[in-house]
């Protein structure tokens, strides 16, 4: 055993500097370390004959002598002990590694950001505390021991149009509850619009005093929820009947066939004049009054060539006897 | 711009049927080229296939008009009729009421035409007959509605109207904003 340990000292004192290489390296050009990013860059040029040589051999050793620089860097950094390890504290990294994923989208604004830029409201920047009357202090705005705070009211005054039986702390309480609800109505719609995703349109926004837009919009919304979707409900007296419900119409194109076209509007002529009654009994009965005032006229002018009354006189009195026509509506001007 | 839906092509004949009955046919089956009718901005446009092609280049904002505006549907999808619409009216116009040249400024200016103003008128007009009003020398002046069928006015006095006014020439200056 002695013996080994004695054979093997003996072998790596007379390799020297071939067997275990030194911690020195010599090389024409410096390398760049990036110690953050425990990386070091060798510039120098190759040798192109070693490599052809013997290319496995010279990259081992080409290796080995860049880590060794490298370790030597890391030896060079200060150090400090950590649980019973040396730990050296590496310095910031230098190279800029391009970004994993690409940059986020800009959030479309929201409803109330169009209309604020619409209208050139700007942001009012609020002071963190307020004052607190009652107390006398400063107090954050909102959240825990927040000044002024209405849920903390230990008396409510009635307001004079309102029922006395009515609860007002309720009241207060279910108020809240329907604004957060709006609240959250409206943070979801905008995030559904800023993804491009469907909404369902079926939706009002629970408020105090209904307008009559909400009120018809909710009588046509409770009209169709029912099993055939409103078919067979009866229409109230004075309802207005919805021009464009929900869905999003749907028309011809624009330059489609105009052929077709032509004959879909033929047709639709032919299906009108069809419609018209050929014997309009108006006219029919006009027709006939006038070929008797005609006949009148001629036979009176027969028999007095000179002296011919005004032929208006004789036949209103003569039509007034008669049944008259059954539909004109006359304005008054009848004589 | 869409083409018109069946209601709205509907509504559109029935109103020009007033004037100008079946010829209605000739407007839409034309020999010298296909004419089709498209809505604009609630405006009724009479206009040639190849006007049509080149006019949906242009935005929908910034497009003003194309071909012949007839009219426009109202809100409540009434549809008026507009002067553009004379020069198609007239030709195939079914009644037709002149009107002595004294008369002719007054209903230029958006009077009613009188018996005293009536010049000649087609024989068998029923009353609330749509007519297309001309100069004594066959000019289209405008259109109205027949307040007295052609029997009546005959008999009644010279102030009493005969023609309800309805749209003149007179327009294109009074209303040149409104007009397309």
């Amino acid at each position: 055993m002695a013996a080994l340990i004695e054979d093997v000292l003996a072998e790596a004192e007379r390799s020297g500097p071939g067997g275990l290489r030194s911690i020195h390296v010599e090389k024409p050009l410096e390398l760049q370390f990036d110690l953050g990013n425990l990386t070091a860059l060798d510039s120098n040029p190759l040798k192109p004959g070693s490599f052809r040589q013997d290319p496995e051999e010279f990259l081992r050793s080409l290796a080995r002598d860049n880590t060794q620089l490298l370790v030597n860097a890391i030896w060079q950094l200060p150090s400090e002990r950590q649980n019973e390890a040396i730990v050296a504290k590496l310095p910031q990294p230098t190279t800029r590694i391009p970004r994993e994923k690409a940059l986020p989208k800009t959030r479309p604004p929201t409803r109330w950001e169009e209309f604020a830029k619409l209208k050139g409201i700007q942001k009012k920047k609020k002071s963190n505390l307020a004052w607190d009357k009652e107390k006398k202090e400063w107090r954050r705005r909102w959240g825990y021991k927040r000044a002024n705070d209405e849920t903390k009211d230990w008396v409510i005054e009635v307001p004079e149009t309102a029922d006395p039986n009515e609860d007002q702390f309720a009241k207060r309480v279910t108020a809240k509850k329907e604004r957060v609800a709006k609240n959250e109505l409206s943070r979801l719609r905008n995030i559904a619009r800023a993804q491009k995703s469907k909404v369902p349109g079926v939706g009002l926004a629970p408020t105090d005093q209904p307008s009559k837009v909400d009120l018809s919009k909710a009588i046509h919304v409770a009209k169709a929820a029912t099993a055939s979707v409103g078919k067979f409900q009866d229409k109230l007296p004075k309802e207005k009947e919805q021009r464009n419900a929900g869905k999003k119409r749907k028309f011809e194109p624009l330059i489609g066939d105009f052929s077709a076209e032509r004959q879909k509007q033929l047709e639709l002529l032919k299906i009108m004049s069809n419609k018209k009654p050929k014997l309009d009994l108006t006219r029919a009965v006009n027709r006939q009054l006038r070929e008797d005032e005609q006949e009148e006229a001629a036979k009176r002018r027969k028999m007095h060539p000179k002296g011919r009354q005004g032929g208006k006189g004789h036949n209103q009195n003569r039509r007034k006897g008669q049944g008259r026509k059954p539909t004109t509506k006359q304005r008054g001007n009848r004589k | 711009m869409r083409p018109l839906t069946e209601e709205e092509t509907r509504l559109l004949f029935e109103k020009l049927a007033k004037y100008i009955g079946e010829n209605i046919k000739l407007l839409v089956e034309r020999p010298d080229g296909t004419y089709c009718f498209r809505l604009h901005k609630d405006r009724v446009y009479y206009v040639s296939e190849k006007i049509l092609k080149l006019a949906t280049n242009i935005s929908r904002d910034k497009l003003v008009s194309l071909g012949t505006c007839f009219g426009k549907f109202t809100k409540t999808l009434k549809f008026r009729l507009h002067i553009t619409a004379l020069d198609y009216l007239a030709p195939y116009a079914k009644y037709k009421v002149w009107v002595k040249p004294g008369t002719e400024q007054s209903f230029l200016y958006g009077n009613h035409v009188l018996k005293s103003g009536l010049g000649r008128i087609t024989e068998s007009t029923a009353q609330y007959q749509g007519v297309v009003v001309y100069s004594m020398a066959d000019i289209p002046l405008g259109f109205g509605v027949a307040a007295k069928s052609t029997q009546d006015c005959r008999r009644v006095d010279p102030m009493a109207i005969v023609v309800f006014h309805q749209a003149d020439v007179g327009e294109y200056i009074r209303n040149e904003d409104t007009l397309t």
